[in-house]
């Protein structure tokens, strides 16, 4: 029982990470029904600014926790912000109308180009980082001494996700820009009638969905405590099983999927194999998309002629 | 359409704006690599990063960034705006035609020819071999991606399962490669239905990821069941293939001593030579045959509009089963000969950039045009031996070229090929024309 409340503690974490990647694939996939397979390779460069801004501000002497913390949030989310929109910009606007498997093959291409600059940029060795949270609590300890931790880096995580869900579920239900945004999902051509800046809209949801990216890139390089290049590829498709498995389109949807994939990733490698843990997660990609294509949240897709 | 077309209206007002332009896209460039190239991050001995600064790569990108803005919005005014139909004079369309007839029998014989050519030349021989195993996959993900419009990124699984498939029944059972060559088909053509049943359903881009994850998953089963193969350790002393049961080898029954002439090593490897290009072209014979027969009809017909064909009365569970367990065989095949080739294989020779690789060679070549795909597979592997020293830059290269490509001829390079049928009084509604044919 203890062991299972703590694996299901580390679930939470997990899948607090990877709901954060799997929004940007959500909401991009909502607005431009493409899937946006250099999204996991956003990841892993948002959480290669992090480090990079961190070393910079340790080595300026600056020693409160908080402050670094702040920072490097503010500044990996603004950059890999950017990154995000020159990747639209550059290889997935000039291609909106072209034949379908242009974006995806495009996609692809980006993938490649950004584990590689990185790893030319930033050489191919995993970059560890000394621990920058640390302590915690004990919540229970059983009499054969077995404890369930929960640290602060744990909260931390869960915190932040809970807090920027809030921020951003308010950011699309109640702004202009969010308006704009289920309009140009909706109908693009109806929404540029009516006034919305299609092509803004599509930047700035290319823009959210980068600055959550390197938000989940800082929470994994303070969890696991290293990046390195090649991170961003199997997170990247687990985060996409699990906006698939929310329901693609649905941002509560991927949110849950990314939990439900942290804690079935976790609890397999507790009880069954941790070889296996990946073969599991897509495993539950193929079954869902075979079972229920529209996912937990989703609504089915009327395929139009 | 819309930023090309206000980009050179901005272009257009001179001078200023481009250098307007041109400075945007370099202060973008500056924040972009200010922090991922401008500090250098390294681990040290002790496990404590350490960093250096190197401003002076960060000020030539951006440089670079700067002119080559403006050289591309130069060029976009001199050529005027994208997407429009470019004049071509009939002369030259007519002398491109004849090349055209007479490139692919040129390229046949010059192939045949190679290992009279190069006799001596190892190098040149075993990288025309690898040349022609990258063409005998391209042609074989042809008939999934190329003819019937099936996004495939785990093309590699079908390559692994028969590279596996002889390697475990030759080193275990001893049987000859001629036994399992067809068996190796057979068996990557069964994992292509296993496949394609539950994938049926989906979308273009549903399809991509769930065959994805289909290759990675068979590449991790590979890995972890270390039992059967080996693990990350691979299969080793995998038998060399026989001249139809008369071995290649400096023995007493070997080929050379029963023909009397001097043995040599070359002899292997011309005869891989020939068995690969043998290979290759019954795939492309047996892919052009299909393309002729209904089964063949029904995938370009399904790669133009799946809803259209399902209202004809195609049914399209049978026809995407067959393209997927088609283009797996030949992918069998290949893998088959991939083992006996290297004599050792390993899970690191059956990653997604090999899928990736295979695929742009498709695309690249035009989705469904044999030549085409060849001659890709010929720049790109070539061009990949050129740039072996840069490991890493390559790669890098090789995702801007598929990015670029994209924009820039989204249908192909080289070729491009239109439905074997048509009407002839087309009112075309091919999938140019439309945004999306869901299939």
């Amino acid at each position: 029982m203890d062991y299972f409340a703590q694996q299901l503690i580390n679930g939470l974490v997990l899948g607090s990470i990877y709901g954060l990647i799997a929004i940007g694939y959500t909401m991009v996939y909502g607005i431009v029904g493409m899937i946006n397979f250099a999204h996991g390779d956003v990841f892993m460069i948002g959480g290669f600014i992090a480090l990079i801004t961190f070393l910079l501000l340790v080595s300026t002497g600056l020693t409160a926790v908080p402050v670094i913390l702040l920072i490097v949030i503010l500044v990996s989310m603004a950059v890999t912000a950017l990154y995000g929109w020159t990747i639209e910009r550059i290889a997935y606007r000039p291609l909106r109308h072209s034949f379908r498997l242009a974006p995806m093959l495009s996609a692809i291409g980006m993938s490649f180009v950004l584990t590689n600059y990185s790893q030319v940029a930033q050489g191919a060795r995993v970059k560890p980082v000394p621990p920058v949270i640390t302590g915690g609590y004990t919540l229970h300890e059983s009499a054969d001494g077995f404890v369930i931790q929960l640290s602060n880096i744990q909260i931390v995580v869960v915190v932040t996700t809970i807090v920027l869900l809030a921020i951003f579920t308010w950011l699309v239900s109640r702004t202009r820009l969010g308006r704009d945004m289920r309009a140009c999902e909706q109908d693009q051509t109806m929404a540029a009638l009516l006034g919305v800046n299609v092509d803004r809209t599509i930047s700035m949801t290319f823009v959210i969905g980068a600055a959550l990216a390197a938000v989940a890139g800082l929470m994994y390089l303070l969890y696991y405590g290293l990046v390195d290049f090649f991170m961003g590829f199997v997170a990247g498709i687990k985060a996409f099983t699990a906006a698939v498995l929310g329901g693609i389109g649905s941002l509560p949807g991927a949110m849950l999927g990314g939990l439900a994939i942290g804690l079935i990733e976790t609890f397999w490698s507790a009880y069954f194999s941790v070889e296996y843990k990946d073969v599991a997660a897509f495993s539950i990609l193929i079954v869902v998309l075979i079972f229920m294509p529209t996912g937990l949240l989703g609504r089915p897709e009327v395929e139009k002629v | 359409m819309k930023t090309s077309s206000s980009n050179t209206a901005k272009a257009a007002s001179g001078i200023p704006a481009l250098l307007k332009t041109a400075g945007f896209n370099a202060l973008i460039a500056l924040v972009l690599f200010s922090l991922m190239v401008g500090v250098r991050t390294e681990a040290g001995s002790d496990g404590q990063l350490t960093y250096w600064t190197r401003f002076g790569e960060v000020a030539s990108l951006v440089a670079a960034v700067f002119g080559g803005s403006i050289v591309l919005e130069l060029l976009k005014q001199w050529i005027g705006p994208s997407g429009a139909e470019k004049l071509v004079p009939p002369a030259v369309r007519s002398g491109m035609s004849f090349v055209g007839s007479y490139l692919a029998p040129a390229l046949l014989i010059f192939t045949l020819l190679v290992p009279v050519i190069f006799y001596d030349q190892r190098y040149i021989l075993d990288l025309a071999i690898l040349v022609l195993t990258y063409v005998m996959l391209g042609w074989g993900l042809n008939v999934v991606v190329g003819l019937a419009g099936l996004l495939d990124l785990g093309y590699v699984a079908f390559y692994a399962v028969g590279a596996y498939s002889y390697a475990l029944l030759a080193t275990n059972f001893g049987w000859s490669f001629w036994i399992c060559l067809p068996l190796a088909g057979v068996l990557a053509a069964f994992w292509g239905v296993l496949l394609g049943f539950p994938v049926l359903r989906l979308r273009g881009d549903y399809l991509a990821i769930v065959t994805l994850a289909f290759g990675e998953i068979i590449r991790l089963v590979i890995i972890n069941w270390q039992d059967l193969t080996g693990g990350p350790n691979g299969v080793s002393s995998i038998p060399r293939p026989s001249f139809f049961g008369i071995p290649l080898d400096n023995s007493d029954n070997g080929l050379a001593a029963r023909l009397g002439i001097e043995y040599s090593p070359t002899h292997r490897i011309i005869f891989l030579f020939y068995l690969i290009l043998a290979l290759a072209l019954l795939t492309n014979w047996v892919t052009i045959r299909l393309r002729r027969l209904p089964i063949g009809r029904a995938w370009e017909a399904l790669r133009e509009d799946e809803v259209a064909c399902r209202a004809l009365g195609i049914n399209t569970t049978t026809t995407k089963l067959t393209a997927f367990a088609t283009g797996a065989m030949f992918g069998g095949f290949a893998g088959a000969f991939f083992a006996t080739r290297q004599g050792f294989i390993s899970p690191e020779s059956f990653t997604f950039q090999e899928s990736a690789l295979v695929l742009a060679i498709v695309v690249l070549g035009g989705m469904g045009s044999q030549l085409g795909v060849a001659l890709a597979a010929l720049a790109m592997i070539g061009g990949f031996e050129l740039f072996r020293s840069l490991e890493s830059y390559r790669m890098l290269v090789f995702g801007m070229a598929m990015v670029l490509i994209m924009i820039w001829r989204p249908r192909g390079l080289i070729g491009h090929r239109a439905p074997t049928v048509y009407l002839t009084k087309a009112h075309a509604i091919s999938s140019d024309l439309v945004k999306e044919g869901h299939g």
